[in-house]
């Protein structure tokens, strides 16, 4: 770990001078503070906090993982774990011929369903606009769902994806995260289903440990052989 | 109230309060943050005899309706003490004194929390007092802001706050409940410590100028202290004893 990453709380000097602040900082006079509990990070010219805690807050092209929570004639709204609701328009599903009298939106999603979504869209002014027309989205048929803290999503996926390849490779699981902290976990043994979700809630809970990889990687090993 | 000596000395000759503190010292802090597992955020504090539990949800969606800001989102606080907190059963309902300290925690916590980034939205804090004893509004806007933080609501700084106070002609900080009954002025601070603002300042009683300048000095010197041990609280939860 490189010593300018520092451990902050909100109100915490973090640096002073001429940088850029992104993330979870915010300018006052010449010093840049911390808005929340996490860890700082400055780079050449910027500065950002990654933070600890805290809801999920939609960023467009997210990948999310929402619960249909009700529809009305024209659009589903889904539980994306966030302080909004997304927004499904029904055109998005059933494509430019939508009509609002032949076709029923519920013969596609009921609610309760689980749906892999991508945010659309989003600013201040309005709730979050999903889709679901690409590749890998839509309807989840199979799976557990699993929470964890949104805030540790960069954690289970680890640097460049070496976490998550590694439990899926051990398990054989299929694990679709979504940057809410919802993720999506199916596997064709019971056993292997078991161990995955026990691998993401270990992640969960001791995302702040060093030489968590290593743990992860023993856990998964050792029960494989028992 | 309290059941203590009726005929007690405030402050006797060697400079020792009624409860054996010095004039410049607080009671006895401890804050922890988390705690609760259905809110967002939670901290409880221990402050001398008062013992409080907040828990904060949010941002989430606001009901009514009607109240919601399409500008920004709002902050709501709810100071409640429980019927077994006092002495003689207090009526579980909000009283006159319940409603104004919901309105000053409320107005002392939002200069710190950004809520513009969530407009729409609303950020509850409950705070719970389970036990008191003097100064539950400082303890509880403290606890508050350690909670907020716990929640992840975005914050340009703490509020830490403590009380000062004037007490047998001498100005003492962190009152406690006998020396704001028998005392001659309370006034509670609360504090922005890296900021260096005061967002809230109450005073009940009577202070000649100098007095009362030095009684806000004595009171953010011991918000500087109540900072010291939320920031404690925080890092304890988040950073284990791996922080530096």
């Amino acid at each position: 770990m490189d010593n300018k990453r520092k451990y902050v709380i909100p109100g915490d000097v973090v640096t002073t001078g001429p940088f850029r602040p992104e993330q979870n900082v915010e300018l006052q006079g010449n010093k840049i503070i911390s808005t929340t509990i996490g860890i700082s990070e400055i780079y050449d010219d910027s500065v950002k906090v990654i933070p600890l805690t805290g809801k999920y807050i939609p960023k467009i092209n997210d990948l999310v993982i929402g619960k249909v929570i009700s529809h009305t004639s024209l659009s589903w709204e889904l539980d994306i774990n966030s302080c909004y609701v997304g927004f499904l328009p029904a055109q998005d599903v059933f494509g430019r011929d939508f009509s609002a009298h032949a076709d029923e939106l519920a013969s596609k999603l009921k609610s309760g369903d689980l749906v892999a979504a991508r945010i659309a869209n989003f600013d201040r002014t309005r709730d979050p606009l999903v889709t679901i027309s690409d590749r890998d989205l839509g309807k989840i048929d199979t799976g557990d769902l699993v929470k964890i803290s949104p805030s540790k999503v960069p954690r289970l996926i680890g640097k460049r994806g070496t976490m998550i390849q590694m439990i899926e490779m051990a398990t054989d699981a299929a694990i679709t995260i979504g940057q809410n902290g919802w993720v999506v976990v199916s596997c064709e043994s019971p056993e292997g289903l078991l161990k995955a979700k026990k691998a993401i809630e270990m992640v969960n809970e001791k995302a702040h440990v060093a030489n968590l990889t290593d743990q992860v990687k023993e856990m998964l090993e050792s029960k494989g052989e028992s | 109230m309290g059941g203590r000596d009726a005929t007690m000395v405030l402050l006797d000759e060697n400079g020792i309060r009624c409860d054996g503190r010095k004039v410049d010292e607080p009671r006895r802090i401890m804050i922890k943050a988390g705690g609760l597992k259905n809110a967002d955020g939670s901290a409880y504090i221990e402050f001398g005899d008062n013992k409080i539990l907040v828990g904060v949800f949010g941002p989430r969606d606001v009901h009514p309706k009607h109240m919601s800001n399409t500008d920004t989102g709002i902050l709501r606080v709810r100071y409640h003490m429980v019927p077994f907190s006092v002495g003689e059963r207090k009526n579980p309902a909000p009283s006159r004194r319940e409603i104004e300290i919901s309105k000053v925690i409320k107005e002392a916590l939002e200069p710190a929390v950004m809520l513009d980034k969530f407009p729409r939205t609303a950020v509850d804090v409950f705070i719970e007092v389970l036990q008191a004893d003097g100064g539950t509004r400082c303890a509880a806007l403290s606890a508050a802001s350690v909670a907020l933080a716990d929640a992840g609501i975005p914050m340009r700084d703490m509020v830490a706050a403590c009380a000062a106070g004037k007490v047998a002609d001498t100005v003492v900080l962190d009152v406690n409940n006998e020396e704001d009954q028998a005392g001659q002025a309370d006034m509670p601070i609360g504090y922005m410590p890296n900021l260096e603002k005061i967002t809230l300042l109450q005073l009940d009683g009577v202070l000649t100028s100098e007095e009362y300048k030095k009684c806000v000095q004595v009171g953010v010197d011991g918000c500087k202290i109540v900072y010291d041990i939320q920031k404690k609280a925080l890092q304890d939860k988040y950073f284990g004893n791996g922080g530096d």
